[in-house]
């Protein structure tokens, strides 16, 4: 195994590429994805990271969670009802047990379902393949049942990852990834079966960043929003864009800050007649079926293809 | 136990510096000059080309941008990878939009992988140098004499093998041991972008030879003020601004400054800083900077 190169995916420069556009000849495919997420109160340690950065109980950090399922969550739902946005859930699927209440709410406006692990105190670091595919296999199981909905995408749970995840989940008829963030366009990914897609999420305009990780207060989040959007929705006239904004309720619902984020998709939402309102599986079908050859054809032509599939010896 | 002796001895204790490597002068001592078309400030900047692989050694230091989590740490390995791929390509843009030029530091073990950059930056006349030979090649003291050479000769041979000659070197993560400057030297790469000691290029010696020094100034690294210490793209913009109107008053009407700043495509090139970016870049061409490369500064 070659563990210094993923090869997951070919080098492929961002310019000069074959032209994207979008259903209805849209710039730019935008997708909200609020991970709705449950966290163990006292959950088993992964030897290689210990689900709370404190010793458990951390009763300000499990709360301010449950917080977001019980408050935030609504009132996010009620931001995006408004503005008429359908959002990709991001789904501790745990979470369909512990709170039906959020999945039928959320089912019943057409929002999407991907799989963000069972929980996201548990981590794949050292799963064997049979433990992985029983998470994958609960994770499919869990939201037909109880939304009718089969699952196309996955984030793995606290972007843990595993050498043979992706290719697992290609196996299972996933069509995209949100684990991979280098690229503002989706790619096809070289797994052993499966058409499966690298999909622009994001980390660096995802709430937990801004608000956790850089410290950025609602103002400025909201300007990052607007700018990132600008940006992309500008390049996007040239070939077709991807703008994810992963969100958590227990941050972005806080009183202090939603109204801030209202702001910014008020400023997307003044650009409609240019982008598409998608969720993660529109985006991922249509690349799939419209752009995925184009791409590899592209890369092919280039000379970039390097073989092989992911974590293996094969590249050049 | 007291310190050894040692500890209160002061060999080099006199007028000077402290090593061989170039003499004091003072700033009010330097020699006057302008650069090309009586300009008073030049401009380098530099965009460096680097892989994060997914397994780096972490010694003797973790590189900055090197992985963090558990392995794989895909996500930190994609954010970086994003830079030459993705964000690269905006800057090279932006720079091609305000008629500017910039230094192009290469990994050794990049040039193969992300050779459309490499080509991208050459085709639209920029300077590609040499960046060591990775990020997790870090030049050392911990090294032998030996390693360290066999470390830059295998970073000349790979440019070599792509048919460049670059003369400028940036050693990974701007770090040296005390044989860095002399190695490089006998690997005729004459051109150093490691050492800020002066607003003008220094020529330092060598047991193998002369190397240039040309400023970089380490106080406005995009990724340190922008990722370590949190501040916006708009601060930042401001303070390269700031920085190149304050050396081109006090260059004056007589003397020569230069302004040297890092572009790092995985933290620069995001969509939402490429407005401050162009702010950056128009605000330098419009204030009539001689836009400059690490080899055209060490040749005036």
């Amino acid at each position: 195994m070659n563990r210094s190169d993923p090869n997951l995916y070919d080098h492929w420069p961002y310019r000069d590429r074959p032209k994207i556009v979008w259903p209805g000849g849209k710039a730019l495919a935008f997708w909200i994805a609020p991970n709705i997420e449950f966290y163990e109160f006292d959950p088993p340690v992964n030897p290689s990271r210990p689900g709370w950065p404190r010793p458990a109980p951390d009763v300000v950090g499990y709360s301010q969670r449950d917080w977001g399922n019980r408050v935030g969550h609504w009132r996010l739902q009620d931001l995006l009802d408004r503005h008429e946005l359908r959002g990709s859930v991001s789904l501790s699927i745990g979470l369909i047990d512990h709170h039906p209440e959020i999945i039928e709410a959320a089912n019943a406006r057409g929002w999407e379902f991907f799989s963000h692990g069972i929980y996201n105190t548990r981590y794949s670091y050292g799963m064997d393949e049979a433990q992985e595919r029983a998470v994958l296999e609960d994770s499919i199981r869990s939201v037909e049942a109880a939304t009718g909905q089969r699952i196309r995408g996955y984030l793995a749970p606290a972007l843990t990852h595993t050498a043979r995840t992706l290719d697992l989940i290609a196996e299972r008829d996933f069509w995209y990834s949100c684990d991979l963030f280098q690229d503002d366009q989706p790619q096809p990914l070289k797994t052993r079966t499966g058409r499966l897609v690298s999909m622009p999420y994001s980390l660096e305009v995802n709430d937990v960043i801004g608000y956790s990780v850089m410290g950025l207060d609602p103002w400025r989040y909201a300007d990052i929003l607007k700018r990132h959007f600008d940006q992309l929705l500008a390049e996007g006239r040239e070939s077709g864009t991807v703008m994810c904004i992963p969100l958590h309720a227990y941050l972005v619902s806080q009183p202090n800050r939603i109204r801030a984020f209202e702001s910014a998709l008020e400023h997307i939402m003044g650009h409609r007649d240019e982008v598409w309102f998608a969720t993660g599986s529109e985006i991922a079908a249509f690349y799939r079926e419209h752009c995925w050859d184009q791409t590899v054809a592209d890369i092919e032509r280039r000379g970039l293809a390097t073989g092989g599939y992911g974590f293996d010896d094969a590249a050049a | 136990m007291p310190l050894p002796e040692e500890h209160l001895i002061y060999p080099h204790r006199r007028r000077g510096m402290d090593q061989s490597l170039y003499d004091w002068r003072p700033a009010t001592a330097r020699s006057k000059g302008r650069w090309p078309g009586d300009r008073g400030l030049a401009v380098m900047i530099v965009l460096p080309v680097e892989w994060h692989m997914l397994d780096p050694s972490g010694k003797p230091f973790k590189h900055p941008g090197a992985m963090q989590t558990t392995w794989p740490d895909l996500r930190h390995y994609t954010t970086r990878d994003y830079g030459p791929r993705v964000g690269a390509y905006r800057l090279l843009r932006a720079l091609k939009d305000a008629g500017l030029k910039a230094t192009v530091p290469v990994n050794g073990i990049a040039l193969d992988r992300y050779r459309p950059l490499v080509e991208a930056a050459l085709e639209e006349g920029h300077e590609v140098a040499a960046h060591g030979w990775s990020t997790d090649a870090i030049n050392h003291s911990g090294l032998s004499g030996d390693e360290e050479r066999a470390l830059v000769a295998r970073t000349r041979d790979a440019f070599d093998a792509a048919g460049l000659k670059p003369r400028g070197w940036m050693s990974p993560a701007r770090q040296q041991s005390f044989r860095t400057l002399s190695l490089i030297a006998e690997a005729g790469f004459d051109v150093c972008l490691d050492w800020e000691q002066d607003e003008v290029p220094v020529a330092m010696t060598t047991d193998a030879g002369v190397v240039h020094a040309v400023p970089l100034m380490n106080e406005l690294d995009d990724r340190t003020l922008l990722i370590d210490r949190r501040q916006t793209e708009d601060a930042w913009a401001d303070q390269v601004l700031e920085a190149a109107a304050y050396l081109k008053a006090d260059a004056g009407v007589d003397d020569r400054r230069v302004l040297g700043f890092t572009l790092t495509s995985y933290v620069a090139g995001q969509p939402f800083r490429m407005s401050a970016v162009r702010r950056i870049l128009a605000g330098l061409a419009d204030g009539g900077a001689w836009s400059a490369t690490a080899s055209e500064l060490a040749n005036t």
